[in-house]
């Protein structure tokens, strides 16, 4: 799966968390433009771990901010699993 | 920039808590007249918030034992137990621990926190896999800031969604530990230990539980919920702490692993810090005998868990899953919850205010912890205060109130 499909989806995963927060963009900063706290943050991970049926330790989401770097990660770690 | 400002959102939640009245993180006891009862404000006030499950903290035997160890050992050891070495005290209930919960080896810590946070973040090495509970208390959280492993959470309490989870780590090598509590503390509902334990067999990972708000209150013996669902062969590691039943404060672990040995000089929460005085674990080693012996206690226990939890349910409260001496009432917003709370404080009860995000789905919390010390009169009392208050906010409707007692 190419970086924009696992954007779209993490705008998805993300609009259902923010009850309808509109404007999410692969440039979204995760954290500080949807006032996400910690917790939601770790669930939004738990539901990208079900779609793309990967583990994503917690560790991984500490340097992400952006949607886009986010994507990047699950990418990665998609990668790690098929090799 | 002050140094403090990143903290200027809990400064204003902080001051919102503060402004309805007293503060829930900063009350004050004049006095403590019983397990049970204290004086709050020049009011005498039935405490319902102290985890103090078989209301040992007055136990005479115990205090008795204390105040002969202070006497003989002074007032503290002033130092960590690898560097300033162990009194007899220490390893007379290391002993007694591990004899109580039939495993071979047994340590102790200062505090329940720090027995999680050594015991997780010690046996997670950088090769390993930590799973921990979605519903996890702090602590068990901050032990995986504390580790090298790579941290998944599992869906709280949902044995087959652990099962996913643990077959993503299947090839990735490395040993796998899965983390799990007794009775959760926010909402008292009970790990599915059972299921939890053949999941974790299944993968051949290690378990974990931390007993600290079941020890003392769950199983024949007291051993936990380990013991009630007959599954303490197969759980690696108990971790536990004095600070509830047993009415002190330390926390602890107890295991049947080789090389047990290895965490007292490999786990910096143990070795970096100073150990319990003798007077603290002197009280600790004759509770652990009344916890032993507790069952007449338990069942009190149980019997006014019951009582509390049926009648807060038969008011119209929303109450968790599970009647468990932690009996908490959900509310619909942080504002209410903290005017519930402050009514309750002024009609003379203390219970717990649990706010987001130290709660469950962002939950608002009244969270009660029922005593083997309570006698009925005070348990209805606490029912009827919270329907009084329930009823005067609109939280429950007169129509609603199933007839109880
Ligand atoms: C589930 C759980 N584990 C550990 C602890 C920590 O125990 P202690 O108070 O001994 O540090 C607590 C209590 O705060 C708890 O609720």
């Amino acid at each position: 799966m190419d970086n924009a499909e696992i954007e779209t989806v993490i705008v998805t995963e993300l609009t259902t968390i923010t009850n309808g927060a509109a404007g999410i963009t692969a440039e979204t900063n995760i954290v500080r433009d949807l006032s996400l706290d910690s917790l939601a943050v770790m669930d939004l991970v738990m539901a990208l771990e079900d779609h793309f049926d990967i583990s994503i330790p917690l560790d991984r989401i500490a340097e992400t901010e952006t949607v886009t770097q986010l994507a990047g990660v699950v990418q990665s770690l998609q990668t790690e699993v098929e090799a | 920039m002050g140094i403090l400002d990143k903290f200027k959102d809990l400064r204003s939640a902080y001051d919102d808590v503060k402004s309805a009245g007293s503060d829930p993180f900063s009350v004050r006891f004049d006095k403590i007249l019983s397990p049970t009862e204290g004086i709050v404000a020049g009011k005498k006030t039935i405490l319902l918030g102290t985890n103090n499950y078989l209301g040992l903290t007055f136990d005479k035997q115990s205090v008795e034992t204390a105040v002969t160890a202070l006497r003989e050992n002074g007032t503290g050891t002033t130092g960590s137990r690898i560097a300033n070495g162990s009194y007899g005290w220490h390893a007379r209930l290391e002993r007694d621990l591990a004899a109580f919960f039939g495993r071979k080896h047994a340590m102790m810590f200062t505090t329940g926190y720090q027995a999680n946070l050594g015991i997780i973040a010690t046996l997670a090495g950088r090769d390993d896999h930590l799973v921990i509970d979605a519903d996890s208390h702090a602590c068990i959280y901050d032990a995986c800031k504390l580790t090298p492993a790579p941290v998944t959470r599992f869906k709280h309490n949902d044995p087959d969604d652990l099962r996913t989870r643990l077959r993503r780590l299947k090839n990735k090598g490395g040993n796998v530990i899965v983390v799990t509590e007794g009775i959760f503390s926010m909402l008292g509902d009970k790990a599915p230990l059972k299921e939890i334990v053949e999941v974790t067999k299944e993968f051949g990972a290690y378990l974990i539980v931390d007993e600290a708000h079941s020890m003392g209150v769950l199983g024949k013996h007291g051993r936990g919920l380990a013991e009630e669902c007959g599954v303490e062969d197969d759980v690696d590691f108990i971790v536990g702490t004095f600070s509830k039943s047993l009415g002190a404060i330390g926390g602890f672990c107890v295991s049947n692993i080789d090389d047990f040995d290895l965490l007292k000089v490999a786990c910096r929460p143990y070795m970096f810090t100073a150990s319990l005085p003798s007077s603290v674990v002197a009280s600790v080693v004759t509770s652990l005998e009344k916890v032993k012996n507790g069952e007449l206690l338990r069942e009190k226990l149980m019997g006014n868990a019951r009582r509390l939890y049926d009648g807060m349910a038969a008011a119209g409260f929303s109450v968790g899953p599970d009647a468990s001496p932690v009996v908490a009432v959900q509310l619909p917003s942080p504002e209410m919850a903290i005017a519930f709370w402050n009514a309750l404080l002024n009609e003379g009860l203390y219970v717990n205010l649990a706010l987001p995000p130290a709660t469950p789905a962002n939950m608002c919390l009244l969270r009660s912890s029922v005593s083997a010390a309570h006698s009925h009169e005070q348990i209805d009392q606490a029912i009827a205060l919270f329907t009084k208050i329930g009823l005067a906010f609109g939280v429950i409707e007169p129509e609603r109130i199933a007839s109880f007692g």
